[in-house]
């Protein structure tokens, strides 16, 4: 054991420039996977979380309205708004459905727009009569949103989704570009360290051959380089760890999770999580290419 | 100790095969000298013995176990029980005397009190007793040969393999490691060695293996080098 370790030791130093490409890739690369995975989770967490609030407004028809179901110049007749809100909840998809007037759609919209000079531009005519209708599940919404549009008093039927899908779809673009970016540096990592290792193993040749005829062990040859890749890996998984973790404290927790409250966000344990991956590609990513460097020089 | 039956080795990629139809049986105890020209199969004769390479053809036992069906892990304790010598020496440089002859323990795991005790015992019996911290670099190639039986003896092996041992060496110094050889025979170590040297095989008068073309031609007790 002790000569291994001095092997590894003295391997490490005679390769140092090498070591150090390897720790500095490594720690690069995995920070990015780890940053990858980070934001996966959230963006399933939001999506979720997002995807489970939404509604289903439908919007009635106004004097001024046209399109959809509407006859032009008439509003929506209350027997129809009656047998809007009959059918709509008649359908089993259909948990709640609120009706929402003009006037406090209205309401609302000074609510919000507030301080804005928005607020100048608008009345109560301008606002529709609307039904919000919440989901028994979220997911299934598109039996509802088309029955809706096909009811006379009906000028438009909106729902998140087309406004959530489109975002969500950026995001998982921008996510896949950014584990695509972090597999390209591992494979530029796995790469260096077979290097490092080949090299080291070719200036030790003549030690191996000599271990290999007195019987030695293939583990026992093979331990010093072994701990070599491992050592530059590990550190680099430590640097990974260590960045990740930094930009979790700084971007959500001190930041995101106190002025965005609205959306759930990852834990700690999610960090952790995201931790273990890096270490068992960052390990898996130091051994095999390890093997397959010294395979040569162990072949009996 | 050794035993050849019916083996034939080909190499990948050529057709003539390095060794013919070999039998031969090797008792313990033995010194066997194995002669014939370059190329006459003697690399590969020794090669098979050291499981470096499997038989094609035919079954070999060295020390009761049988190389042609082991299996790849046991490799390493059946090379503990060889020593192998070449003519190159094959020493490490950069170590000294006792460090070269002490590596062979250490990487098979030997106990650092057992190597204390042995390696100067063993530097003692190949005449190197005062030479332990010398670099062995700075030897004279008799003296570098003779570390090298140290290593390849130290783990006191059933066989002892010397591949051409006094190739590179005058005839003054090639007898003084044939001494030694003779003596590691005497402690009861089977002894296999490739020469090139007649007048070694002609003085030594023990058993003579001759391959011509890969095959078998000559068995013979108390044997010279020539056939003729």
């Amino acid at each position: 054991m002790r000569h291994s370790l001095r092997e590894t030791w003295s391997g490490l130093r005679r390769n140092l420039a090498m070591t150090i490409a390897v720790i500095v890739t490594m720690g690069v690369s995995l920070s990015l996977l780890g940053a990858g995975l980070l934001t996966s989770m959230e963006v399933d967490l939001a999506k979720r979380s997002l995807y489970d609030q939404i509604e289903i407004s439908v919007f009635l028809c106004t004097e001024q309205t046209q399109g959809g179901q509407c006859e032009p110049g008439k509003a929506t007749t209350d027997a129809q708004r009656a047998q809007i809100q009959e059918t709509l909840e008649a359908n089993p998809e259909v948990d709640e459905v609120i009706y929402e007037s003009k006037e406090a759609a209205f309401e609302e919209f000074e609510r919000v727009f507030a301080d804005s000079p928005v607020l100048a531009s608008r009345t109560v005519d301008d606002m529709q009569d609307s039904f919000r209708v919440s989901l028994v599940n979220p997911e299934n919404y598109e039996g509802v949103v088309s029955e809706a549009k096909g009811l006379q008093g009906v000028q438009n039927v909106q729902d998140l989704h087309t406004v959530l899908d489109p975002m969500f779809k950026w995001l998982a673009t921008l996510q896949w570009a950014t584990i695509t970016m972090s597999a390209l540096l591992l494979v530029a990592a796995a790469l260096q360290i077979a290097n490092t290792i080949r090299m080291a193993a070719f200036t030790r040749r003549r030690e191996i051959g000599i271990m290999r005829l007195v019987g030695a062990s293939n583990l026992y040859i093979l331990l010093p380089f072994l701990l070599e890749s491992l050592v530059a890996g590990g550190i680099g998984i430590i640097l990974a760890a260590g960045a990740i973790t930094f930009g979790y404290w700084f971007v959500v927790v001190q930041n995101a999770a106190t002025s965005i409250t609205a959306l759930p966000w990852i834990t700690w344990g999610d960090l952790g999580t995201a931790i273990l991956g890096i270490a068992a590609v960052g390990v898996t990513l130091s051994i095999v290419p390890t093997l397959l460097a010294t395979r040569k020089y162990l072949r009996i | 100790m050794i035993t050849f039956e019916d083996v034939t080795k080909f190499y990948p990629g050529q057709d003539r095969p390095a060794l013919r139809n070999i039998n031969l049986e090797i008792d313990r105890g033995e010194f066997v000298f194995l002669v014939g020209q370059s190329g006459s199969g003697k690399t590969t004769f020794i090669r098979l013995i050291l499981r470096e390479y499997r038989p094609t053809k035919g079954t070999l036992y060295v020390a009761g176990k049988n190389l042609t069906t082991m299996n790849q892990w046991k490799v390493p304790a059946l090379r503990r029980q060889i020593g192998t010598v070449f003519q190159d020496f094959r020493l490490l440089p950069g170590k000294t005397v006792y460090e070269n002859v002490a590596f062979a323990l250490q990487v098979i795991g030997r106990p650092a009190r057992e190597i204390r005790r042995i390696v100067p015992e063993t530097l003692e019996l190949v005449g190197l007793a005062g030479k332990a911290d010398r670099a062995s670099d700075e030897l004279s190639g008799g003296e570098q040969q003779r570390v090298a039986i140290a290593r390849a003896f130290v783990n006191r092996p059933k066989i002892l393999i010397a591949d051409e041992p006094t190739g590179n060496l005058d005839p003054e110094t090639s007898v003084g490691i044939m001494k030694l050889l003779d003596r590691i025979n005497k402690a009861d170590t089977t002894v296999i060695m490739a020469t090139h040297d007649s007048s070694i095989v002609d003085q030594m008068r023990r058993r003579v293996l001759e391959l011509r073309h890969g095959e078998l031609v000559r068995d013979q007790v108390k044997g010279i080098y020539g056939t003729a």
